[in-house]
């Protein structure tokens, strides 16, 4: 009786949240040659892309014949400490957005060019220039009660069991990190290097990209790129994940 | 262009052994794989690297399909005399490019 006890307590404290001390990044579950690609920046391929975006800072573009760099100046500066706090509350649009869009707001707005396509070449070379910024900053998700539902709504869809397998993001990432998922490690999910390297993907990828990664492998519909679900996960991961160190760009397996 | 990050110490003893490391944006398609409409995408790799040290060669790779994206190539040689090293990659179908950094002798 009292081992069954035992039993169902520790049932029960393995679906709880992790608590904030035992949150480690996904760079702990990765192998050594991995961290150590991540750790040199001369040897991590997400370096390329944050020179790429270097570039297009500067470059001007759309009909308004404006850079990136004529209003916001130099990025180490501005646009330090910015991807910690995305995705953030737009007063206009009435809803949260993340850094991509965020940047392709800018384009259409602003500068008055085509905005980028997702996942194409120029949007994650800018989006990972904007993020290494912030690398080494802790994650700092606005605490603004206009983003409380999205949130809400985000923390819903973690929870929720999808797809054929029926899983909950939950049942991997909070209920059995650091186990082996078909010889992988499960990490616990935190957003802290995106975009990053992932070797599978031989390219820098967007957190979206990722979820619909996962989405996929539990065989659900993945939400379209951009999709308010898709945004309102990835605001719960952040605010989840509030504290924790920003590392973009990230090395994944 | 493609970009290219090179690591290699600007200033070295003569003598020394300098590690130098190379990496550049490439998608090393093999020309197995099959776009959305069944279709080959064409094979699009690197096919060689050389690395000259004040015209000598000292360094030289051969890639194949299987090299991922994003060659990473990392090497020793032995710090002689100041001068310039150049890095040179070629492609399939002959087009190269190539990158020339300095090097001090002290």
């Amino acid at each position: 009786m009292r081992a069954f006890l035992l039993g169902a307590l520790a049932l029960g404290a393995a679906a709880a949240e992790i608590a904030p001390e035992a949150r480690r990044s996904g760079y702990d579950f990765a192998g050594p040659e991995t961290r150590a690609m991540q750790d040199d920046d001369m040897a991590n391929p997400g370096m390329l892309w944050v020179m790429q975006g270097e570039a297009l800072w500067d470059k001007k573009s759309g009909a308004a014949d404006r850079s990136c760099a004529d209003c916001h100046g130099d990025a180490r500066i501005s646009m330090k400490g910015a991807a910690a706090r995305y995705p953030a509350f737009d007063a206009a649009l009435g809803y949260p957005v993340d850094l991509e869009q965020r940047i392709n707001h800018c384009r259409t707005e602003r500068q008055q060019a085509e905005p980028l396509a997702w996942e194409s070449p120029d949007l994650l070379a800018l989006t990972a220039f904007v993020a290494f910024q912030s690398r080494g900053l802790p994650v700092a998700t606005p605490v603004d009660a206009r983003l409380r539902p999205f949130s809400d709504v985000g923390s819903e869809l973690y929870h929720r069991r999808e797809g054929q397998l029926n899983l909950s993001c939950g049942q991997c990432h909070d209920d059995n990190w650091g186990k082996q998922l078909a010889g992988s490690p499960i990490p616990q999910g935190h957003p802290t290097g995106y975009p990053l390297y992932r070797l599978e993907w031989q390219s820098l990828g967007s957190l979206q990209r990722r979820l619909r990664n996962c989405m996929i492998g539990v065989r659900a519909e993945p939400y379209e790129y951009g999709a308010p679900e898709a945004v309102a996960l990835e605001l719960y991961l952040m605010e989840r994940a509030r504290g924790m160190p920003i590392e973009t760009p990230a090395v994944r397996p | 262009m493609a970009r290219v990050l090179i690591n290699l110490p600007p200033r070295a003893k003569r003598g020394e052994i300098i590690e130098i490391k190379t990496l550049i944006a490439h998608p090393m398609e093999t020309g197995y794989r099959l776009d959305k409409t069944g279709a080959a995408i064409p094979r699009d790799i690197i096919s060689r690297f050389v690395c000259t040290y004040n015209g000598d060669e000292i360094f030289r790779a051969e890639l194949f399909p299987a090299i991922a994206a994003n060659p990473f190539i990392a090497f020793f040689t032995t710090a002689t005399e100041s001068g310039e090293l150049a890095f040179i990659w070629t492609g399939d179908h002959g087009q190269t490019q190539t990158e020339v950094r300095q090097i001090t002798i002290e």
